[in-house]
């Protein structure tokens, strides 16, 4: 049997990050859905932020950050968290989707998740970072998850809710990872029309 | 081998002094450079075609032209010609006249241009790019090679009974090179006609032109026109030069951090470990370009950017001596590498020779 990867991309630019910790029990709650084995590779922004920068400016990746885009490409599932900020997502979170080529992360699940400091933000995993992954044509699983500061300390209702929340949106992720085909890295030349094809397609 | 130089035509701001040349002063650099470049033993001088500012070279033939008259032996090209947006019977006709002016010392490189305004400026869209490549190639190449065409496609006037004049100098068309960064199906078309195939790479890492230029030379075998090695390769290549490496890199730095393609962007550092640019003694040049060999094969034409980023013509012209130090020392080590069977770089002498031979075997053919 094929052993599944996920990849779990974080925006945190704290250390330690809430996004991180967000991120890590997301990883968990999921890998708890899949068969023993299950590779999790987590790759914060904030140690490619100038590598994402250079390349918005030259047009292609340093090694650090091409490293991490193949691993995007390769992945089974993506598990993707930002903190938001001014109502939605760090420019950071964006710029780095916006460096990958734009069938990048066409067709995989994808759980999304944000940190913030009160619950009055979580409506922006609603009306901006799920509009985000439908246009790069990934499919997001039901439950997002939003994580308000109060959150963490809480071991009344809140901090259980969330916690049954990390829980869901996981095993949503597993089952959609479980119903699939194991990832495959599309091949350009693979594809590539015949020349014959090109003169006659028209 | 040919090696030569390239040049985009940017009118940029010279960073270290806040000048800008004008349009005049960049046109005369642009000839300048390639009477330097025939003084100095290179064998090509090649010109962007750029029709927004900041750039000047709108009317390639006519700057090669007048650069024509002025040299002997220099190979005349673009970097590139559009083949999207110009007019594919336009193209047949300004590059026969200069090949006759030239005395056959003119080939051309297409490209597909990446200014999406352009395109519909010359009444063209660029999500048509490919397809437009496709057709007005097909096209230009038929109008090279028949006598009488009759023509129609989806994007230009249907020709019926269309003779392009002037026919090609000694019935040999120029060489023409297909240039792409990413595209599969422009290393395809190269390979279906047999053509050159040049890989821009230096704003990009080498492994991403390796795959390119590698399927290139299997299609080109796949068609028929000799073994993988055998296929017609050029590559970029950006260098700027001191005796001393400590003093190029200090000079050099307020262009490339300033410069309009990477500025602002990654180190110079970075980007010389990460890129073919190299910024050196000649030495370090001549280390740097052997190993294009190594990532891409023997190949047949070497042709350096260095006259962007604001550079001052003097600058440029003392360039131009020290790359005249390094190409014979380049010239010697790649054509002795070079095994038999792998061809050299392409001279409308050696195609004629070529096409008279070609004729003479289908003689002696008929004739048994």
């Amino acid at each position: 049997m094929t052993t599944r990867t996920i990849v779990v991309v974080s925006a945190g630019l704290g250390q330690p990050s809430s996004t991180r910790l967000l991120a890590d029990q997301l990883a968990a709650a999921t890998a708890r859905g899949l068969p023993a084995g299950t590779q999790i590779i987590t790759i914060e922004l904030r140690k490619l932020a100038h590598d994402i920068v250079d390349n918005l400016l030259t047009g292609f990746p340093s090694p650090a950050l091409g490293e991490a885009i193949g691993q995007m490409l390769r992945a089974d599932a993506l598990i993707a968290v930002t903190p938001l900020y001014n109502g939605s997502y760090t420019g950071l979170f964006k710029s780095f989707f916006d460096v990958l080529d734009s069938d990048t992360v066409a067709g995989k699940p994808v759980l999304i998740a944000a940190t913030g400091g009160t619950a009055r933000h979580s409506l922006a995993l609603e009306h901006a970072i799920r509009p985000l992954f439908s246009y790069l044509r990934a499919v997001t699983v039901p439950t997002a998850v939003f994580a308000a500061t109060e959150d963490w300390g809480s071991a009344g209702s809140s901090g259980r809710a969330l916690g049954a929340r990390i829980e869901r949106a996981g095993s949503e992720l597993a089952a959609l990872i479980d119903q699939r085909q194991p990832a495959a890295e599309a091949d350009p030349y693979a594809s590539a029309p015949s020349f014959g094809q090109l003169l006659h397609s028209r | 081998m040919q090696f030569g130089i390239f040049t985009v035509g940017d009118v940029t701001t010279d960073p270290t002094t806040g000048r800008t040349p004008t349009e005049y002063e960049r046109i005369k650099a642009m000839v300048e450079m390639a009477r330097k470049a025939e003084e100095v033993g290179l064998d090509v001088f090649a010109t962007g075609e750029h029709h927004n500012p900041p750039f000047v070279p709108s009317s390639p033939t006519t700057m090669l032209g007048y650069i024509a008259a002025q040299t002997h032996n220099l190979i005349l090209s673009t970097a590139t010609t559009l083949i999207t947006t110009n007019d594919p019977v336009k193209i047949a006709e300004d590059f026969a006249v200069l090949q006759h002016l030239a005395d056959g010392r003119v080939d051309l490189m297409l490209g597909r241009g990446n200014t999406g305004p352009v395109y519909p400026w010359f009444g063209q869209d660029i999500r048509k790019g490919i397809e437009l490549a496709i057709e007005n190639y097909h096209l230009l190449h038929r109008l090279w090679r028949e006598d009488v065409v009759d023509a129609e496609g989806e994007f230009r006037t249907p020709l019926q009974g269309f003779t392009s004049v002037p026919r090609p100098l000694d019935g040999v068309p120029p060489f023409v090179w297909h240039g792409s960064i990413r595209s599969p199906e422009i290393a395809e078309q190269a390979a279906f006609y047999g053509d050159g195939f040049f890989a821009n790479h230096i704003f990009w890492p080498t492994e991403h032109f390796v795959r390119l230029v590698g399927y290139y030379r299997q299609r080109f075998a796949h068609y028929g026109h000799g073994t993988p090695e055998q296929a017609v390769v050029g590559l970029g290549g950006q260098v700027f030069m001191r005796k001393n490496s400590q003093d190029a890199v200090r000079e050099f730095r307020p262009y490339f951090d300033n410069a309009p393609v990477y500025g602002h962007g990654p180190s110079l550092e970075d980007f010389t470990s990460q890129t073919p640019l190299t910024v050196g003694s000649p030495q370090e040049v001549i280390d740097k370009t052997l190993t294009f060999r190594d990532h891409f094969g023997d190949y047949q034409r070497q042709l350096f950017l260095m006259d962007h980023a604001g550079l001052p013509l003097k600058v440029v012209l003392e360039q131009l001596d020290l790359l005249g130090e390094v190409v014979p020392v380049l010239r010697r080590e790649l054509d002795a590498l070079r095994p038999a069977g792998v061809p050299d770089g392409p001279t409308h002498q050696a195609r004629v020779a070529a096409s008279l031979t070609d004729a003479g075997s289908d003689l002696e053919t008929s004739s048994r």
